[in-house]
This record gives structure tokens, sequence and C-alpha cells, in this order.
């Protein structure tokens, strides 16, 4: 009994790291899913192009960390621009199944590009020194790279949802998910809303990839092996929502930790289930209108 | 607007009733079946492979092309046959035709079970329903591994003669015509299912679920046998496979089978009854010939091919025959 609160802060501490990581991965998907009905499954692609972009920034042009972030963001919004041009834009609105087998077309392709220029094996990420190593918080230690982790987690949903409720564009974004054709009557241009909230979440998904590799290895299969994960965290909390993600990726980083910790027999069995029952219970997930 | 046609008229009449019977091309599968044999003796085992595939697609069509269900987890069902027949035949009774019933019963009750609970949703949410049973049936069989053999697989299967008399040999050649016969098989179980009073209940729920339901058809128990026939399919499908191959891996549950037996589908043609065989044929002989040569990028080219069809080729390779013999047969 004596050990059993140690125990659960650690779950919870290390469960909200992995939170924050899902959740910027997995936001960006639940905007587009909302606001352009789109069935991105190759979303995950845009997390392990910031992941390999950044690791690469680090270590072949030996960039500080901040700066390796911010090129691989900046790399990625770019490169999600464009395909949303070429590609995406063409599918608003098409039949599911197209939009579900050209992202998977992509994601193949990402497989087989991430073969070619970086070879199987998962990149190695090495934080800046001031991140390695323990801090001490009271009476107990924790990693210091994770605690950064959720710091920059929060900083970010802060201002996610500040920029959502207090700005225009975030005015604009909230109502074009309400009502689609209201706010194209009203004189949104919605086209370069659409393209601009892709960009948007690219790019943090991109960040989330770069920070969260120590959770998620950046392998060429990343996009489709982790495609379950960011997909649970979007349907459980509710497509077009930026507050449900948040709630779902509570739920699933919490207790996929605390399931590898008190019974790693079951391994993510448990998710799965409560996935199931949670999109039965409530289709459109937890904060989604249907 | 073209004239309403006359639905008296004896032509549509004589139409309709013969829509069903056996055409002259349909025959061209089982030719081209039977001339690979002796024309690519060498490649037996692949084609064996092929024609397991082929009935895994066809299984898929009859859900997604006929009932549009969209599904990201059919290898749930093919793996669950897969390992069913792996199991029994690791665990001393090797006997495949009893196998493959057991394979068959075992998926189609995974696929009613689950097709219970899941059909109640549409759309994304099916989508996602699809894609979280099938994970969860592979994490079970990575986790029991006791049984299944986890991540290593199974091993140590024995699968015994056809009939007693016909043995599984190096060549491939007992594979290759006990595939073709159970996919002849399945094929006609499939045709026979489209073409009856029920298939046509779900193309039209395909086509309009609401008016389906205005007319009084059960649509929710319509889907549901769908699914478990689809289910039976495919598990039989995933046995063939695993008899013919003596070996069950993960991958027989995983996401990537579900993913590329949706794509050969779509790159023969959904809901056409022949796009499963043209699609898995070219998508298998591409992959055995450009996997030899540069593996890694296999998958970017067909990435970049699967892209191309959403784009350009909609329908696939029938929809591209379909529209090239109409442009022919109308001189404009």
């Amino acid at each position: 009994m004596a050990d059993l609160l140690p125990a659960a802060i650690s779950i919870a501490f290390h469960g909200l790291a992995l939170a924050m990581v899902l959740y910027l991965i997995s936001v960006g998907l639940s905007v587009t899913m909302g606001l352009m009905g789109f069935v991105n499954l190759a979303h995950g692609a845009f997390a392990m192009a910031g992941g390999y972009a950044a690791t690469t920034l680090m270590g072949r042009y030996h960039l500080p960390f901040a700066a390796a972030l911010a090129g691989a963001i900046l790399i990625v919004v770019l490169a999600s621009l464009v395909l949303e041009r070429l590609l995406y834009r063409r599918l608003y609105g098409a039949d599911e199944l197209d939009q579900v087998l050209m992202t998977m077309g992509l994601i193949f392709m990402t497989v087989g590009a991430a073969t070619y220029f970086w070879g199987p094996v998962a990149q190695p990420v090495h934080p800046p020194d001031l991140l390695s190593g323990q801090i001490q918080l009271g009476s107990r230690e924790f990693p210091a790279y994770r605690s950064f982790l959720i710091l920059c987690g929060v900083a970010l949903v802060t201002g996610l949802w500040l920029g959502l409720e207090r700005t225009r564009f975030g005015a604009q974004v909230r109502a074009a998910v309400d009502n689609l054709r209201m706010a194209q009557s009203i004189g949104i241009n919605t086209s370069q809303l659409f393209a601009l909230t892709f960009a948007l979440g690219s790019g943090l998904a991109a960040l989330g990839g770069a920070l969260g590799a120590e959770f998620l290895p950046i392998v060429p299969g990343y996009a489709l092996g982790n495609l379950v994960y960011f997909l649970i965290v979007v349907a459980v909390g509710g497509r077009g929502s930026i507050r449900g993600p948040f709630v779902a990726a509570l739920l699933v980083g919490t207790t996929d930790t605390a399931f590898k910790y008190i019974a790693p027999e079951l391994g993510a069995f448990f998710i799965y289930a409560l996935t199931m029952a949670i999109l039965l219970w409530r289709p459109a997930g937890l904060f989604g209108h249907a | 607007m073209a004239a309403a046609p006359d639905i008296a008229s004896p032509a549509l009449l004589d139409a309709f009733a013969s829509r069903h019977r056996l055409r002259a091309y349909e025959a061209l599968p089982w030719l081209a079946a039977i001339a690979a044999y002796f024309v690519f003796p060498d490649y037996l085992a692949l084609g064996a492979q092929i024609l397991a595939t082929i009935l895994f697609a066809l299984s898929l069509d009859l859900v997604l092309g006929y009932a549009g269900i969209v599904t990201l987890g059919h290898a749930a069902f093919f793996g669950t046959g897969a390992y069913t027949a792996g199991i029994l035949a690791a665990n001393g009774w090797g006997e495949p035709i009893s196998g493959l019933v057991a394979a068959g019963a075992a998926a189609g009750a995974v696929g009613f079970l689950t097709g219970a609970i899941i059909l109640r949703t549409t759309g994304l949410t099916l989508l996602m329903q699809t894609l979280v049973v099938a994970a969860m049936l592979s994490e079970l069989a990575n986790k029991a591994t006791a049984i299944t053999g986890g991540a290593d697989g199974l091993q140590g299967m024995d699968v015994w003669p056809i009939f007693g008399v016909f043995r599984f040999d190096l060549f491939g050649r007992t594979a290759y015509i006990y595939c073709a016969f159970v996919l002849l098989i399945g094929w006609l179980a499939v045709r026979s299912i489209v073409y009856s009073p029920f298939g046509r209940s779900l193309t039209g729920i395909r086509e309009n679920v609401l008016r389906m339901h205005a007319v009084g058809s059960p649509v929710r128990h319509r889907k549901l046998t769908a699914y478990t026939i689809s289910a039976a399919l495919a598990g039989i499908s995933g046995a063939l496979i695993a008899q013919t191959a003596q070996f069950v891996g993960l991958g027989a549950l995983g996401l990537e089978r579900s993913g590329t037996i949706l794509i050969m589908l779509i790159i023969g043609g959904v809901g056409q009854l022949y796009g499963a065989f043209i699609g898995v044929t070219l998508y298998m002989i591409a992959q055995d010939r450009f996997s030899t040569i540069d593996p890694v990028f296999w998958y970017f080219w067909i990435g970049l091919f699967m892209i191309f069809v959403v784009m350009f080729a909609r329908g696939g390779v029938l929809g591209l025959l379909t529209r090239a013999r109409r442009k022919l047969s109308r001189p404009s």
C-alpha cells in the first residue's frame, strides 16, 4: 500500500507527457475532420516528417534544439500547404472511400521515401544537456525532458484555446465548423481558412512528432503504426473539437501508461475496448455533436 | 434529359430476366487460371497466394461494393480464419477441408458478434470501429503467446493431404488447384448472393439507405447478414493462405493487410464482382516483380499509383474498361 502513491504519481506524470504528444499530433486531425470533413489517415505522416526533419537538422547540420524544431515545423507547414493545394483540396466533399484511399496512398509513399532516405532504423533523438537528466520537485525526481514536454504542451494548449476563443481567425474556424454554408454566405473565405488550419494542424503535428520521438520512435512505419492511436484520440474526443481531443488524449495517455504498468499482459487491449464502448455510447465522440 | 425508358418494353424485361445468367466473358478468369497452371509452372506458389487473396478481396467487395460498408478492419476476419486453421493444424488436426470450415465458422461468428455491435454506427464512426476491432484481435493474438506464438508467429503447423490423397508439394501444384477450387466455390456463392433479391437490397442500402428504410427493408439485419457472410469468406481465405504457407503471423490481422486488400480491390474496381480478380492479380504480380528489384521503393510507387487511381481513374481497371467501351460504342 505504501508504494501506491508514488506509482500513481509516476503513472500520472508519464501519462500526462504521452497525452501532450498525442494531443499535439491529433488536434490538427480533429480540426481537419470537423472543418473539411476530410478523413486524413496520412496525418501521422506530418508528425513523422517533423521527427525526421528535426533529427536530421540536429544530427547532420548540427543545429541547436530550438532551431531544429522551428526548422522542422517550417518545412512541414510548407509541404502541407503544397499537398493541400495539389491533392487534398480536390477531394473535399468527395466520397469517404476516396479520401481513405488517397491518404492511404500518401502513407505508403512516406513509408517508401523514409526507408530510402533514412533506412529502417529509428532516428536517434538528442535533447540538449539542459533537458536531459532529472529535476528535483519536492521530494521526488522527474525526468527533465518529460517535464519540459508537459510544460510545452500546457503552453501550446492554452495558446490554442485562447487563439480559438479570442481571435478573429478562431471565430471564423468555429463558425465554419458549426455551419459551413452559413460561414461562406457571410463572406468568410473558407478555402483560405481550410488551407491555413490544415497548415496549422500539420505544423502542430510536426512539433508533436519531433518532441515525442521518445514515445513514438521515428521509423518509416510511423504513420501506419500509430494511426490507430491518433484516430482514437480524435474519434473519442469528437472531431471538429479542440477540447475533446485533449480530454481523449489524457484518457488514452494515462490509461495506456497505467495498463503498461499494472497489467502489461493486456497490452493496448483495454484502450481499444474502451474506445469501442465510448463510440457506441456517443458515436460522435465525447465532445462532438452529431 | 433522355426520355425515361419504357419499363414494360420486352427488351428491358428480357434484360432483367437474364441479368443473372452466366456470360461467356465470365469464363475468362477461370481459363486464365487454368492456362497459368501450365504456362508458369515455376510460379504456382505465388499463384496459389493470388487465388486465395482474390477470395479475400471478393469478401471485401461484398461489404464494401454492395452493402457500402467502408471498413479498415477486414483483416480481423482473415486473421481469425488463418489462426483458427493454423492452431488446429499445429495441435494435431491437420485435415484441410474441415480446417476451412472451422475457419469460416469462427470468422463468421466474430463477424456476426462484432457486426451486431458496430453496425449500429455509420460513416467515420463505423470506420473507427472496424479499425478498433481488428486492433483488438491483433493485440489478443500478440499477447496470447501460448496459443498463437505471439510476435514470432505460429510454428509447427502440420497440414494433412487433401482427402488423405493429395499432399501439399514443394512446387505448390496441390496448393494452386486447392485454392482454385475453393475460390470457384466462393465466387459462385458471392455471385448468387449479389444477383439474389437479398443482394439487390444490399445495393439499395448502399445507394439510398433512407429510401430502403422507407420501403420497409430491414436495413441493419441485411447489413449484418452480409457482414457475417463476408467475414466467413474472409476467414476461409485466411485459412487457405495459412494452410498453403504452413505459417501464420501477426501480419494476418494487421492494419497493413486491411489497407492493401482495400487498395487491391480499388485498383480492380469496386462492386463489380471481377474487380477482385483483376486488382489482386495485378497488385500481387507487380509486388512480386518490383519487390525483388527494389523492395524499399515498392511502397512509394504503389502509394503514388493509388493517388493516381483516386484522382484520375475512379472505378479502377474495370471502370476504365467500361468508359473506353462506352466511348467506342458511341460514335461522336
